[in-house]
């Protein structure tokens, strides 16, 4: 399990625009660098970040090779109702995790 | 006169002495990234460096005894005889006390410990090693930063004193003040040790580097903390 760090906020009125923010530890290997022996490395990003909130979509993003190392992902969205905030992220070699957080809505 | 001067100013208080960290030669942006935590990939070190001191260290110590420690090292270790940075002494901790072999230096498990033991001390100053038997490793730190050193010929002192605040490259040459380690350089895309620095402009010259570990970086280390004493820590800083 790759160490993240995630900030969203526990509690928050209804119709607040909140801010989420991620930092997820992940090399992010372009595919591009060659080793001290000469060879290419192979591609070792995270491809795709989703985030939902109540089971729907609110954000998403497609990473590419030219993001640094540990991506760091700030977004809003639209405090709803009390429910829980889901985190996934998905790269090559089957990296794949998730994390979720509560969030509570007066 | 330029000797004289130098000289001059480092009799000086060190607070007389217009010093800055390297964060105030930054952009904007990386100086945004170390300030919030949030957005600080070196915290990713420290969290696993806290998590690592709760499953082995606390049998015999506690976050609040570690507050402090970073800023007074490289310090005397009694078993050995000899000066021991912060990463050393974390290392023969393991060795002698946890009596399992010591991580190696450079090493994920090394680096988040110590990122996390220095993290302790951020905001405190750095103080001025003053134990008298570091006094011979401190004047071979000195030494070696005013020796000239590789295929360019140049010493610390000429970039980092007489040329501080000019550029090299992209890069604004910084004061050198070891301020904010271990921490995430952008260019590393990761957390490395002030050896890893120092390493790195010792290459940079095109002259050998020291092995990690080598008793030349804690003396330059020890130098260095005497021209920064009072600034305050960073752990962990970011620099491009
Ligand atoms: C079995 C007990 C024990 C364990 C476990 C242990 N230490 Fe220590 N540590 C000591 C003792 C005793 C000292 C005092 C110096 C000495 O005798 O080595 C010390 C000193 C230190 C110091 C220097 C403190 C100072 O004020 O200068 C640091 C830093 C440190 N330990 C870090 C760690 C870390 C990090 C771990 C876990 C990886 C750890 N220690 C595990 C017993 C332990
Ligand atoms: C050719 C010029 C040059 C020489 C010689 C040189 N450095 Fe550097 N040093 C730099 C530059 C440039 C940077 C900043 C790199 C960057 O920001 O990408 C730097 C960074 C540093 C830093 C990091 C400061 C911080 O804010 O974290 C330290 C410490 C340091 N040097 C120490 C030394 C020591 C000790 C020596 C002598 C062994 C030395 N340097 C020799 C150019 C030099």
């Amino acid at each position: 399990m790759a160490r993240v760090l995630i900030n969203v906020p526990r509690s928050a009125r209804r119709g607040d625009v909140i801010t989420i923010r991620t930092l997820i530890q992940h090399t992010m290997e372009t595919g591009y660098r060659p080793n001290a022996q000469g060879d290419v490395m192979p591609r070792d990003i995270i491809r795709r970040f989703t985030c939902t909130y109540d089971g729907a979509v609110v954000f998403s993003a497609e990473l590419s090779p030219a993001i640094a190392a540990n991506p760091f992902l700030s977004f809003t969205t639209v405090a709803t109702s009390s429910g829980t905030v889901t985190m996934t992220w998905e790269g090559d070699n089957g990296f794949a995790q998730t994390e979720t957080r509560a969030i509570e809505v007066t | 006169m330029k000797r004289l001067l130098a000289l001059l100013l480092l009799a000086l208080p060190a607070s007389a002495q217009d010093r800055r960290s390297g964060f105030e030669d930054m952009a904007r942006e990386t100086q945004a990234m170390q300030r919030d935590d949030m957005q600080n990939p070196g915290m990713l070190w420290v969290a696993e460096g806290e998590d690592r001191f709760n499953r082995d260290c606390t049998a015999c110590h506690s976050e609040a005894s570690m507050r402090g420690v970073a800023a007074r090292y490289p310090a005397w270790d009694e078993a050995t005889g000899a000066p021991i940075d912060l990463a050393g002494r974390i290392s023969a901790c393991v060795e002698r006390h946890q009596r399992v072999a010591p991580p190696a230096r450079e090493s994920q498990p090394l680096l988040a410990l110590t990122a996390y033991v220095a993290h302790q001390s951020r905001g405190l100053p750095i103080s001025r090693p003053s134990d008298p038997r570091l006094a011979p490793a401190l004047e071979q730190g000195r030494a070696l930063y005013g020796e000239r050193r590789g295929q360019l010929d140049l010493s610390c002192v000429q970039c980092h004193d007489d040329n501080a605040g000019r550029r090299l490259a992209g890069s604004t040459i910084p004061q050198a003040h070891p301020t904010g380690y271990p921490l995430y350089r952008l260019e590393w895309q990761g957390v490395g040790s002030l050896q890893r620095r120092l390493r790195g402009c010792m290459t940079g010259v095109r002259s050998e580097p020291f092995a990690y570990g080598a008793a030349e970086y804690v003396a330059l280390e020890l130098f260095l903390n005497d021209r920064a004493a009072g600034m305050l820590l960073e752990t962990p800083a970011v620099r491009p």
